[in-house]
Formats: structure tokens, C-alpha cells, sequence
């Protein structure tokens, strides 16, 4: 068994997180986890949906900056991809993606404040960095042939629209369209540093215990993006993308000195800006080195790598739910709302629900990272395992699970999970937010403290980690001749 | 269909740009830090707005935040021009915005304290000093910038122990704010917390707090705390005067219900000096540089 490279890595990282574990702070410290875990529950059984007043408004919002930010986003992520070859637009591209969405909007939050802009910049950024990098992928799997037809002479303007958007303007939609179920929950959880999205009235609701009003909140997002093939289709996408900035609300205005102010003074090492002498310089970066960076990286990669392997196990024990190999179609249906459930809820929303039920330790960003992660691989590989003809006298039960599916998927499944790897992780740093030591942690506290200098730091050191595991998971993905297509 | 697709782009950003032009050029807007329940926060300062709607005739907007952090950057960006900060946000946010003056605080903020309280489980009783039995402890500040639940326990606990909290107790997390410590300690997610006595006192008084489950255990020294802080450049903006009338309308607030919601008697004079204590204690431990 062990003479597969597959095996051996999947073996590798699981002994990688088994040590973590033994560092890692696993813990319910809640005195009655279980009964606030059931009125919570009871609480989504119970929606209300009259108690809070800006619901429609909330919704409205969600969808106006999600339709905003990722229409920005693609417009410039394509024009990346166009030049996507020149290294610097790739480490640029790199670099954009690698600063998560919530980090950019406390970025913006600092010199735009409560703008609208502030949040479609948020989303619009690091989807620009996502987009390129996939479109060009795509354009460059494009068929080659059209353009070697072309009569000499024909512009490069010409050549472009008429050889080449032609060949993979299906697929440019297709994943398009698909990113903007991202953008939605991306949208929503803007709402959680303050902008007027859906994530605003759940972090109110949450916090004040008003589950019933949280659960309301859900089951609306849930339901809105369920409901994403009916209401969003090609011939309405120009009125949505028209129409959404208007639906921003107007925030409030823009003080163009605080931008100036902001990248001048704000984000310049404090020793620095007061004229002290570089060895100061230097205390200043040590100390921020050795007491927040150095434990805010180990703690990432410690709860990544747990992360991952709980992504995977939980992919390998959903994906039956959904596979038309197994159980009757009661069973698969309850399946799949499982799945659109814990897929749906971005990590951040089940980590804080999570974090209210059992008290500040790693276990429920683990969980929340692993029920989301594996949701959505587990959906990907029942969706490609009910794709599979087995012979009629195949073996049932678990002897099909274990000798006929999973030898069959297991390629596709870590290629999805390798490819998670670097979302993870990226995620992993925003759960520091919510009180979990990585990075986020520090990053929020030196915001909070009004150390812009150090958030800064710390925010550049958490996208170089993001770049250099996106990097080695390429390299792993390549050695092992894995192929996937990007999830979000 | 990229013709269409380069129109519609177009005309998108056209709409981001005309949607996005100030509007609200000549409204006084402020702002509060999201020390308790958002739910009373929204019902108390749209009570003060109306107030300050009537007393000052322009248009009053209160605008609600998520951290400490966000009301005093809203403050320092110009975005908000008054704001009921904490003793160290206001510090934080004087700082920040020279000219910027502290004008009026509630009665009770001139000697502010803050409660450390235990869940029954820890067995913990009322104590004089705070004593070593509380070391090994779960323990929850209140936010990372609030003045009665982190800066002034932190400063105690140091001076106590001699030890950063994360030496003193077990496990130190940071609930979001008071009413949220509260719950916590009450449902046992953390042995001990600490909070703005104000918030304890009220919710008691209220009925909310379970006494069975969760008792007062130490009462830090007093110091100042809350206070309104407006900026400087109000006058030109608002007209001369416009600080000096803001001022009167706070101080002459009468109306019961709407003080009883801070919850303070009445508000008094302040000024930037009586928060001198609360600077110096935020620079040792570090807070501030």
C-alpha cells in the first residue's frame, strides 16, 4: 500500500496533524455546551423573522456589494489575466489573493470607514488576484488552433475577440457566475467588522443570544443562495450588475486626507515616524517578531494542519451521503440539505456560532473549518462517484465504499483537498479575530490598539505564509500529477 | 456579447462613482462604543439623537459600530463628530485628533469601577484585596479596548501578581463586551470576568442576573471613565458656538427614562485632564506608546 506516493503523502500529513493535535489547544471549556448547542437548534426551528427591522434591507445589501465587488473584481481580474505571463503581475496576482477579504475591509475600514466602497474594494481585490490567476489558466487550455487559421495581418484586438474569447467564454462564465456564490458569503460576512450586510444583525443576534432572530437570518441566506440558479440568469446579469451600486446604501463620506494620512503616517513603523535611531527600529520588529508574529504563525499552521486532515476525513465520510451508490433517495435528499447547509455557512459564521457554544479554544475553528471544507469536497465527490457505473454484481455496503469508490476518487479528492490547503489556512488566520491565537488574533489587537504600524506587519507576514503554502501545495499537487479545478 | 459585456461594465462603475458621492454633507453624526448590547445601544443613543435633533436643530445621526477601534477611527476619520467613548477609547481618539476636547461625562463616571465576578463552580468568595485564590482561573476581559473591562483589571492584575494575565489564569479570552462577560461567567464559560460595574448594577436591578450562579467577588479602586468627546472643528462646520451648545444640551439632559438607560444620574462638566490617569495607566501597560 505504502509504495503509492498518494498514500504516503495522505499518511504523512496525517502524522503531521496527530503531533499538532499534541500541541494544539483542544478544549470545551463551556459548563453546559450541550444546551446552549440545543438552544440553538431550537432557535432555528424557530425562526423569527419580524424581530429585526433592516432584514430586507440586510439581504438587499449582501447581494448589491457581492454583485458590485466580484463584477470589479472579474473586470480587473481579466485584464491581470491578459498580461498574467509578466512575473510581476503573477507575485502581484499572488500577493492580492493571499489577504483575505475581512483583512482588506479592516484595511479600507481605517481611511474610507463606513463607505460602500470599503466593502466592494474587499471583495473586489482579492477576487481581482483569483480571477486572473484562473482566467489565465483557462485561457491558456484554450484551443491554439483558431488563432494559427488567422489571415496575416489581423490585429491583436481582432485575433483575441474572434480566436480565442470565443473558445472559452463558456468556461470564463461558468466559473464566473460560480465565484459569485462566493461573493455572496464573502458579502455576508463583511457585515461581522461592520458593514451593513447580513453578518452585521447575525454577530448582534448571536451576541445577545436572540437565536431564534440568528436562525432567521440563515435560513434567508441559505435560501438566497439556494434559490442562485433561479434568480440570477444571463439575460437579468446586466440589470443586477447595473443596478447593485445603487443598492449600497450611502455610508458615510469619504475624507480624502484620512488616505493620505493613513499610508504617510498610520502604516509607518512607529520608530519611524517619531525619528527614533534604527536600533529602536529594531527593538520595535524583534518585539513584534518574537511575541506576536512567531506564536500567530505557529498557531496557524498548527490549526491548519489539523484542519486539513479533519477536512479530509469528513469529505471521505460525507461523500456517501450524496452518492447515488448508496441509501435510498430520503437519504440522499437529507444528504444534500446537510451538505448545502454546512457548505453554504462561510467557516467564520460556524466558528463563531461554535465559539459562543463551547468557549474560546482551537475545537471549533477545527470544526467549523472542517464541516465547511469537507462539505464542499464531500459535494464534489459524491457529485463524481454518482457519475461512476458500477458492475451489477459490484460488492454493497462498506466493501464498496472501501474497494470500489474510494480507489476510484481518491486522486480527484486530494487534489481538492491540496487545493483547499492554502484556503484554509487563510481562513485559519481570519478565525484569530474571534479570540483563537493565529495570526488574526494579533492582527485585530493591534488594530484595536490603534497600531495600524504592527497590523500591517503582521497582515504582510500572513500573506507571504499564504503564498509560500499555496507554492507548496502546487509543487506537492504537481509531483503527485493531481488535477483539479478551483472550488472557493 | 463583449461589447455588452465592456457597456455594462461601464456604465456599473459610473454607478459605484455617482453612488458613492457625500450626501449627508450637513448632518451631526455620532457614534458610541459597542459596549453592551447592540439592541439597547440602538434604543439609547436614537433616543439621544432625537434629543440633540431638538436642542441643536440639524439633523442628529447615531451610527452604530462593531469595536472600540471603528469608533475611534469614525471619529479621527471626520466621519463622526461626537462620540461617547470610554476612558481609554477617548484617550485613544484625543490623541488621534488634536483639538479634540472631552465635554461631559455621567456622575458616575468621575469614579467609575469595575467588578471582577466568579461563577459558583470556581467556589470564590468576596474578597478585599484581590487575593491569589483567583490564580489558575479561567478568566474573560470584556473588549480588547474598553477602559473598566480590560485596561483598569489588567492594570490591577499586573500590579497584584506581578504577571501578565495570561501567567495569572489558565485561559484569558477577551468576551466582546460587558453584558456578554456577564453571560459568560454566569453560564460558567470562564471561572471569573470582569466588568463595568454600571452594567452589573443595572442588570441587576433589572432581575437578569442569576445571583445563584454568579456573585460580585472584588471591586477595583475607582478612576474616570465615560465621556463625550467632540471634535474641534465642529464650529466651523456647524457655525460658531455649535461646541459650546452641544455641551449645554448634554448637561442639560433631563429626561429620566433616557438617563436611566446609560444608565447615569445626570452629565457633568469634563475636561481632557480628567482622564490623565487613564493615559498613564494605558502607557504602562503598553497600550498606548
Amino acid at each position: 500500500m505504502f509504495s503509492y506516493p498518494t498514500v504516503r503523502a495522505s499518511f504523512l500529513f496525517l502524522a503531521i496533524a496527530c503531533v499538532g493535535l499534541v500541541f494544539a489547544d483542544i478544549a470545551i471549556t463551556t459548563v453546559n455546551p450541550w444546551r446552549d448547542l440545543g438552544r440553538f437548534f431550537l432557535g432555528v426551528v424557530t425562526p423569527d423573522f419580524f424581530s429585526t427591522e433592516g432584514l430586507a434591507t440586510a439581504i438587499l445589501r449582501t447581494v448589491a456589494f457581492a454583485f458590485t465587488g466580484v463584477t470589479l473584481g472579474s473586470v480587473a481580474g481579466f485584464l491581470l489575466a491578459l498580461v498574467y505571463r509578466w512575473r510581476v503581475v503573477r507575485m502581484f496576482s499572488a500577493f492580492i489573493r493571499a489577504i483575505h477579504e475581512l483583512f482588506w475591509a479592516l484595511i479600507f475600514l481605517q481611511f474610507f470607514g463606513f463607505h460602500p466602497l470599503t466593502g466592494v474594494l474587499a471583495i473586489a481585490i482579492p477576487y481581482a488576484g483569483i480571477f486572473a490567476k484562473v482566467y489565465s489558466e483557462i485561457l491558456d487550455e484554450a484551443d491554439q488552433e483558431p488563432l494559427r487559421l488567422l489571415p496575416p495581418g489581423t490585429g491583436v484586438i481582432s485575433a483575441f475577440l474572434y480566436a480565442r474569447v470565443p473558445d472559452v467564454w463558456d468556461r470564463i462564465r461558468t466559473y464566473t457566475s460560480y465565484r459569485l456564490e462566493c461573493g455572496m458569503r464573502s458579502s455576508a460576512i463583511l457585515g461581522f467588522v461592520g458593514l451593513p450586510t447580513i453578518g452585521f444583525y447575525l454577530e448582534a443576534s448571536f451576541s445577545q443570544g436572540l437565536y431564534s432572530e440568528a436562525g432567521a437570518l440563515l435560513i434567508l441566506f441559505y435560501v438566497l443562495i439556494a434559490t442562485i440558479p433561479w434568480w440570477v440568469k444571463p439575460k437579468l446579469l446586466p440589470v443586477y450588475i447595473i443596478g447593485a451600486p445603487f443598492f449600497l446604501g450611502e455610508g458615510l463620506p469619504i475624507v480624502w486626507g484620512n488616505v493620505t494620512r493613513f499610508f504617510t503616517q498610520d502604516i509607518v513603523p512607529a520608530p519611524i515616524r517619531n525619528d527614533e535611531s534604527w536600533a529602536e527600529l529594531g527593538l520595535w520588529f524583534s518585539d513584534l517578531m518574537f511575541n506576536e508574529a512567531l506564536p500567530g504563525l505557529w498557531n496557524t499552521v498548527v490549526l491548519t494542519q489539523i484542519a486539513l486532515v479533519f477536512t479530509g476525513l469528513l469529505a471521505l465520510l460525507a461523500f456517501p451521503l450524496i452518492s447515488s451508490h448508496f441509501g435510498g433517495p430520503v437519504r440522499r435528499v437529507s444528504g444534500h440539505v446537510f451538505l448545502v447547509v454546512v457548505r453554504s455557512t462561510p467557516e467564520y459564521i460556524l466558528a463563531y456560532i461554535l465559539l459562543q457554544l463551547w468557549g474560546p479554544s482551537m475545537l471549533p475553528a477545527v470544526v467549523a473549518l472542517a464541516l465547511h471544507n469537507g462539505g464542499i469536497i464531500g459535494h464534489l465527490i459524491g457529485r463524481q462517484t454518482s457519475m461512476i457505473r458500477l458492475r451489477s454484481d459490484a460488492s454493497v455496503g462498506l466493501n464498496r465504499y472501501t474497494f470500489e469508490l474510494i480507489p476510484r476518487v481518491y486522486r480527484s479528492f486530494l487534489a481538492f483537498l491540496f487545493y483547499r490547503w492554502e484556503i484554509i489556512m487563510r481562513e485559519t488566520a481570519i478565525l484569530g479575530i474571534l479570540g483563537v491565537a493565529t495570526l488574526g488574533f494579533y492582527i485585530d489587537s493591534a488594530i484595536q490598539n490603534i497600531r495600524f504600524d504592527r497590523a500591517m506587519v503582521l497582515i504582510l507576514i500572513t500573506a507571504l505564509l499564504n503564498i509560500g503554502i499555496d507554492a507548496l501545495s502546487r509543487f506537492i499537487r504537481g509531483r503527485l500529477a493531481l488535477k483539479t479545478m478551483p472550488t472557493c | 456579447m463583449m461589447n455588452h459585456l465592456i457597456k455594462n461594465t461601464v456604465l456599473a462603475l459610473a454607478g459605484i462613482v455617482i453612488s458613492t458621492t457625500p450626501v449627508l454633507a450637513e448632518t451631526f453624526v455620532f457614534t458610541a462604543i459597542p459596549d453592551e448590547d447592540e439592541t439597547k445601544l440602538v434604543e439609547r443613543f436614537q433616543g439621544v439623537a432625537d434629543y440633540l435633533s431638538e436642542e441643536l436643530n440639524v439633523d442628529v445621526r447615531y451610527i452604530p459600530v462593531k469595536s472600540y477601534a471603528a469608533a475611534v477611527s469614525a471619529f479621527r476619520n471626520n466621519q463622526v463628530q461626537l462620540a461617547w467613548f470610554g476612558g481609554l477609547s477617548g484617550v485613544q481618539a484625543r490623541r488621534l485628533v488634536p483639538g479634540s476636547e472631552a465635554i461631559a461625562q455621567g456622575e458616575e463616571d468621575a469614579a467609575f469601577r469595575t467588578y471582577f465576578i466568579a461563577h459558583k463552580s470556581t467556589g470564590l468568595e468576596p474578597m478585599d484585596e484581590l487575593n491569589p485564590d483567583v490564580k489558575g482561573e479561567t478568566f474573560t476581559f470584556g473588549s480588547k479596548g474598553s477602559t473598566s473591562g480590560r485596561l483598569m483589571p489588567e492594570f490591577y492584575i499586573r500590579e497584584t501578581f506581578g504577571a501578565a494575565p495570561d501567567e495569572v489564569f489558565s485561559r484569558v479570552g477577551y468576551s466582546g463586551n460587558h453584558t456578554r462577560t456577564l453571560r459568560l461567567v454566569e453560564a460558567g464559560t470562564y471561572g471569573v470576568g470582569a466588568l463595568n460595574f454600571q452594567v452589573w448594577e443595572k442588570e441587576l436591578e433589572d432581575g437578569s442576573i442569576n445571583a445563584d450562579d454568579v456573585q460580585v467577588i472584588w471591586k477595583t479602586p475607582t478612576y474616570p471613565d465615560y465621556q463625550w468627546t467632540i471634535r474641534g472643528d465642529v464650529d466651523e462646520k456647524f457655525g460658531d458656538g455649535f461646541k459650546a451648545k452641544v455641551r449645554e444640551a448634554l448637561l442639560s439632559l433631563d429626561d429620566k427614562a433616557l438617563l436611566e438607560s446609560f444608565p447615569r444620574t445626570s452629565f457633568i462638566p469634563a475636561s481632557n485632564d480628567d482622564y490623565e490617569p487613564i493615559r498613564k495607566v494605558a502607557e504602562q501597560i503598553g497600550i498606548l506608546d
